[in-house]
């Protein structure tokens, strides 16, 4: 069977049960569309959690990243995963024992005014649309480059995948496909990583393979990596390039915007009980961690994979280059696909791949007749294109092929239900009309997650030129807006109505101000995106950490100049700080 | 007053498990990454190695305690659900 009807098989197959599960788990009351009715297993739980969390991104680029940027990439590894030790410490037991429906309800009420209840809905459809064109970019990749269909077509598919159990469903619809997603794109992930470590080093364990030996007796893994990138003028892979400051302050708005992710937030209100949103933070980042600490093994074997392919010998010994026409098979289907390129510069029939951008390196490699960099490889390939490089059977790239789709479209379904139930519950149901029935109320949110089905299909279709720009926006509001806004609300007793709104205000337009002065969404930017020009070193990415603290610092500031909360919202705060009983 | 010293005690375990939250990524992982990559363990440049994987193991065990230990004191308090 070739590889293209196989992966029409896997891939269909995965579809048909997503859409079994929808039917199965139709949605009947509001309880059950915004939060599945507060029955999800903690385990299960777990596993939704981590596969919303779970982006294209975190399946198609991280290990990408990781093999380009080395030691520059742990902010993405802790960060990504060290927003759950908040999530757990800090908000998700009290967001449940509230006990409501949504994030901005929670504000809302916290703060006792519609006005903060806005700023947040405002807040998290900023955050999720933005999230969402990412998703719809990554199903666009699988689909033109794995089951050669029309990027468009593949996306009216995937569109309507998701709206039929994103609209059926509702987040128990939802919460149960994800479950599925998850298992499909982790095996999808760890099989081809344990098949390659075991190639390279004769470990099956990618985590430990990392730092073990190579079988062809070159000495240790990441030493083998390091000379041999440093040799072509690369910084040495376990090295950065980036200041001790600016990756401090990444990791740092990174860990607290997805601890104020607002979809990541609301699976903590789907759980019977609060120790239940404790331990499914931990079950959440379990299942993540499998994945996340797997990416460093597998980024760090495709660079030396790649680099090895290429330069199969001793840095300048003429014959040491890989001839372009000897290029193995997956070299070929990839520079179809426009993501992988050559172009031989100095016309000698063979490939040249080095660090161009480094001076010393480039004058040597000029004197060596070598003129310019070869080879242009997009990251995103590198998990695509890994079970290919080592020679794994088809099933396995049909596998990966669905478990890119699978986190794709998970995490895009968990986007669209935020954004519905924040139409449809605070801001329809609470702002507009207080008195619409429950069945109404449903139907609100079914149409309102059939509107942003479509309205991502749109994104997916056109996307924005900025979508990378604004990635770093996402978790700089919610790190900047949503999370300083929540905490507060359950460690203070006196932090107010007029200080949070304050507070978000300025969190919100001092991070967007300083992303936009540099990165210019929307306009051009307004000064040269360099270190020089960073306040205190710290690039537009970890900017959100320092917005952070300025909407805490003014909150509590504000809320010191005013008058503290009513006594009903103390007894609030009170109530959700224990588990049980009245709390007063 | 028992329901002031069961946040009480709630607190200053956040406070505890935040600082070695903060130890192993930003410490270990961040600041001190130069010192310990002058060590190496398991093929690992050590400081490399808390960035990449180290840190990720510890927030798990971190949370797992907060569970456990906050289960107990929930009974303790008899705030439990069950």
């Amino acid at each position: 069977m070739g590889l293209q009807t196989l992966t029409y098989i896997v891939v269909g197959l995965s579809f048909a049960l997503y859409i079994g599960i929808a039917f199965w788990s139709k949605a009947r009351t509001t309880g059950d569309f915004y939060v599945a009715g507060k029955h999800v297993h903690p385990v299960a739980n777990g596993m939704a959690t981590a596969a919303d969390w779970m982006s294209a991104a975190s399946f198609i680029s991280l290990a990408g990243l990781i093999a380009y940027l080395g030691y520059d990439s742990s902010v993405y590894l802790m960060g990504w995963t060290g927003g759950y030790v908040l999530l757990a410490l800090l908000l998700a037991p009290y967001l449940r024992r509230f006990g409501k429906f949504t994030v901005p309800e929670f504000i809302g009420e916290r703060y006792y005014s519609d006005a903060a209840r806005v700023v947040a809905v405002i807040c998290l459809i900023v955050i999720s649309f933005t999230y969402v064109a990412g998703q719809m970019r990554g199903v666009g990749i699988v689909f033109s480059r794995f089951l050669n269909v029309d990027i468009s077509v593949g996306l009216a598919v995937g569109m309507g995948v998701v709206f039929l159990y994103a609209v059926l469903g509702g987040m128990k619809g939802i919460t149960y496909t994800q479950v599925a997603q998850y298992c499909v794109l982790i095996f999808a992930y760890t099989v081809p990583a344990v098949f390659i470590s075991l190639q390279v080093t004769g470990v099956a364990v990618p985590q430990v393979a990392f730092g073990g030996e190579v079988l062809d007796g070159g000495g240790r893994l990441l030493a083998n990596l390091d000379r041999i990138v440093t040799d072509l003028g690369f910084t040495a892979f376990t090295a950065g390039s980036k200041s001790t400051v600016d990756i401090f302050f990444i990791t740092l708005a990174l860990m607290i915007g997805t601890a104020g992710l607002p979809h990541v937030l609301v699976r903590f209100f789907t759980v019977p009980k609060v120790r239940h949103a404790r331990i499914s933070a931990g079950y959440a980042l379990l299942f993540i961690a499998i994945l996340y600490t797997t990416a460093p093994a597998v980024g760090a074997l495709a660079r030396l994979n790649l680099t090895t392919t290429i330069q199969t010998g001793p840095v300048f010994e003429e014959t040491a280059n890989l001839r372009y026409e000897e290029r193995p098979g997956w070299f070929r289907t990839w520079e179809d696909t426009g993501l992988l390129r050559v172009e031989d510069l100095n016309g000698d029939g063979r490939i040249q791949y080095y660090n161009d951008a480094n001076p010393e390196f480039a004058e040597r490699a000029e004197a060596q007749g070598w003129r310019g960099n070869e080879l242009t490889v997009d990251r995103d390939i590198i998990v695509l294109a890994n079970p290919e490089i080592a020679g794994l059977p088809n099933w396995v790239i049909a596998l990966v092929a669905a478990g890119g789709i699978a986190a794709a479209l998970s995490t895009a379904a968990g986007l669209l239900l935020v954004i519905s139930a924040a139409v449809s519950h605070d801001l329809i149901k609470s702002v507009f009309a207080r008195n619409i029935s429950e069945r109404a109320e449903l139907r609100a949110g079914r149409i309102s997650a059939g509107v942003a089905v479509l309205l991502a299909g749109y994104l997916g279709f056109n996307p924005p030129g900025f979508v990378a720009e604004v990635v770093a926006l996402a978790f700089g509001l919610a790190a900047a807006s949503l999370f300083p806004a929540i905490l507060l609300g359950i460690l203070s007793l006196r932090v107010n109505k007029q200080g949070a709104i304050a507070g978000m205000l300025s969190g919100l337009v001092f991070t967007m101000g300083y992303i936009i002065w540099f990165k210019g969404v929307f306009v051009e930017p307004f000064a040269a995106n360099v270190p020089g020009n960073w306040l205190f070193g710290i690039s537009p990415e970890g900017i959100g950490a320092l917005g952070a603290g300025i909407n805490l610092a003014v909150t509590l500031i504000v809320s010191a100049l005013t008058p503290a909360p009513p006594a009903p919202v103390q007894a609030l705060v009170r109530r959700i700080r224990v588990p049980s009983g009245s709390g007063s | 007053m028992r329901k002031l010293s069961y946040w009480g005690e709630n607190i200053r375990l956040i406070a505890i498990l935040l600082a070695v939250w903060f130890a192993i990524s930003f410490g270990c992982g961040v600041l001190l990454v130069d010192v310990l990559n002058r060590f190496t363990v398991g093929g690992f440049q050590l400081g490399f190695w808390f960035a990449q994987q180290g840190s990720m193991y510890g927030f798990l065990v971190l949370i797992f305690v907060y569970v456990v230990l906050m289960g107990r004191i929930d009974k303790k308090h008899r705030v439990s659900e069950d």
